[in-house]
């Protein structure tokens, strides 16, 4: 199929209607709008399900129940509008039934506002519901990779009966870029064997997320764990650049790592050997590579649209190998090349310290900014 | 002695498994579950009938009830049976929620399930109270009625007033058959049977968004014997909650005629 020019939210709708979505759930919240107008188009001309929900919370538990039907269901949301959906994202994954939802994220905390923003990055990679699951969490940095993780998400969710949650920020969600759509999957006429579909010439079903006993509440806690170990295994993304000779690297995620590539492009032509790490999945995170570039560098620069929530993991993961820096605009403002540049060379040029926190460096020369 | 052939005039509906309920000795639950399920099967419903269970002392109705059950946050029974049923609308899908869950936490899911004229059917239960937390105020509790969180019965001045959900569910164009019954006598129980049966007519026409709200006991948190509580429900509830027909869509009374 020839590419196309698509906005980022109509782009993310119509790669779910190919990848056999059967049924959408959402309500309006800005800058995520767009993927529910045009399923409300899309969806009912080809007679599959749209309902514009009440609030969040019921759009979240109607994709609950048309999940249990062992269908492709997603909904989609940003912010403030994904934390009220966070009951039936921990019912979903107590229950382990496959759901998409895709968030597009804005500034906060609060009301906050409707700029792009990274700042739910601990909400869904590490938590937002009680009780202890893990979803998948893919991060594309353009239309396209948009349009191709949301597809992988719907496989994935049901590979692993999980919530496949596609985060991106707003910046990504409205704009347009060339994207090529992937090919019509047909819808489901078969359904799973653990799916709610009436009992009809079989032993009754039910689908469920409570386990009165512990010790059943304990094994299921363990499934759910061993499989996430599979899902550790088998499905970790990321992209590197200019990695191979690199003796700087710089990590970010989404718009934040995209942004990131132009400025280590503009270092890689004045002769600083720095590289890029774009982790796709942030949720498993891609632990190893970043082990491993510790080792290899002298420096890493974490660059975030958030306060450092991604910060924590790297430092984590890296133990010390490597010096690690750290850069941010926050409250929905996108870094620029220049200012990621200008941290480049700063990472560059030395010296650099284990001691201290990075963020705690960040927020001294945020001062002079602001 | 003569031996005559036996005749099975009453049997356990194949709609009920053949658990135990955990319900407590008196408790109207159980009336509920069986008239559903006598219904389910009268009408040859069970092999497509998916119910949506809800939080409260009906959280394990999955258990008891012998078909497909998904089960609901708390109060959230209306939105997942959405999503069910506009996944599978040839699909019978019924909720089972009690006062406190579809009437406090649940208000929200149950008014848009009711506008959008979701044709799914919804089995009220009210007894005044949170059963399963052990009897707290819920927004059905009467003025004046002593429960664990109203300790001096509730005053309306500082806990408000009791929310008759089939009369404002009634006033929505999308609801077409909200009726209240009542379970504490046999011809009060035959009437609600009757109404259940109307709902998934209901359902199975097509007609959009039913239900049954059925005034129950619950004997262990009110303090009373199971027969005070039949008496107390047919002297207190009945009077602030009257039994009726508050919406019947003309097309529905065609049915019903």
């Amino acid at each position: 199929m020839a590419r196309e020019l698509w906005k980022g939210n109509n782009a993310i709708a119509e790669a779910a209607v190919r990848a056999g979505c059967a049924a959408y759930f959402g309500y309006p919240i800005t800058p995520q709008t767009e993927l529910l107008e045009y399923m409300s188009a899309r969806m009912p001309q080809l007679g599959r399900a749209f309902v514009q929900a009440e609030s969040e919370l019921a759009a979240i538990n109607m994709v609950y129940g048309a999940a249990c039907t062992g269908t492709r269901v997603m909904s989609s949301s940003s912010s403030p509008g994904v934390s009220l959906m966070m009951e039936g994202v921990s019912y979903i994954a107590g229950t382990e039934i496959p759901a998409v939802l895709v968030d597009v994220m804005r500034g906060g905390p609060g009301l906050g506002n409707i700029a792009p923003a990274q700042s739910d990055y601990n909400q869904i990679v590490h938590g937002g519901g009680h009780g202890d699951y893990n979803l998948i969490v893919l991060a594309p940095s353009s239309v396209q990779e948009s349009v191709d993780l949301t597809v992988l998400a719907f496989d994935l969710a049901e590979k692993y009966r999980s919530i496949c949650v596609v985060l991106l920020d707003g910046s990504i969600g409205q704009m347009m870029e060339p994207a090529e759509m992937p090919p019509f999957q047909p819808l489901r006429t078969e359904y799973p064997d653990w799916a709610v579909t009436g009992a009809k010439d079989r032993e009754r079903r039910f689908l469920s997320s409570i386990y009165l006993d512990p010790p059943q509440e304990e094994a299921a806690n363990l499934r759910m764990l061993r499989r996430w170990q599979e899902v550790q295994a088998n499905e970790i993304r990321y992209k590197t650049y200019y990695m191979d000779d690199a003796k700087f690297a710089v990590i970010g995620f989404g718009s934040s790592g995209r942004v990131a590539l132009s400025a280590v492009r503009a270092a890689r032509a004045e002769g600083i050997p720095v590289g890029l790490l774009r982790p796709i999945t942030l949720n498993p995170f891609p632990e190893k590579v970043v082990e491993d570039l510790a080792k290899q560098v002298e420096g890493i620069l974490v660059v975030e649209m958030n306060s450092g929530q991604m910060l924590e993991d790297i430092r984590r993961i890296a133990k010390g190998a490597a010096p690690v820096e750290f850069f941010a605009r926050l409250g929905g403002i996108m870094p620029l090349p220049d200012e990621i540049l200008d941290e480049i060379h700063r990472l560059a040029k030395g010296p650099l310290t284990l001691e201290g926190h990075p963020r705690d460096r960040w927020l001294a020369r945020m001062g002079t900014l602001n | 002695m003569d031996t005559q052939e036996e005749v099975i005039v009453y049997a356990r509906p194949d709609s009920l498994t053949k658990t135990n309920t955990h319900y407590c000795p008196g408790c109207t639950h159980g009336v509920a579950h069986h008239l559903i399920a006598e219904v389910i099967d009268e009408m040859g419903l069970r092999d497509r009938t998916i119910g949506v269970a809800s939080v409260g002392c009906s959280v394990f109705a999955y258990n008891y009830m012998n078909f497909d059950f998904v089960q609901a946050p708390h109060g959230r029974a209306p939105a997942m049976a959405t999503g069910v049923k506009r996944v599978f609308p040839d699909k019978v899908v019924l909720t089972y929620q009690g006062d406190g869950d579809l009437a406090s936490i649940g208000m929200a899911e149950i008014v848009h399930a009711a506008a959008r004229g979701e044709n799914i059917s919804v089995f009220f239960l009210n007894n005044a109270n949170y059963g399963m937390t052990g009897g707290q105020m819920a927004p059905t509790t009467l003025p004046g009625q002593k429960t664990t969180s109203s300790p001096n019965g509730r005053d309306v001045e500082t806990q408000g007033y009791p929310i008759r959900a089939s009369e404002l569910l009634a006033t929505l164009d999308g609801a077409s058959y909200v009726v209240r019954r009542s379970l504490h006598d046999p011809k009060n129980i035959r009437l609600a049977k009757k109404a259940i049966r109307t709902a998934f007519e209901v359902q199975l026409r097509g007609l959009g968004f039913s239900m049954v709200e059925l005034l129950s006991t619950c004997p262990t948190n009110w303090e009373m014997t199971p027969q005070n509580s039949l008496k107390w429900l047919e002297e207190h509830m009945i009077p602030y909650y009257p039994l009726g027909d508050y919406k019947v869509n003309p097309a529905v009374a065609e049915i019903k005629g």
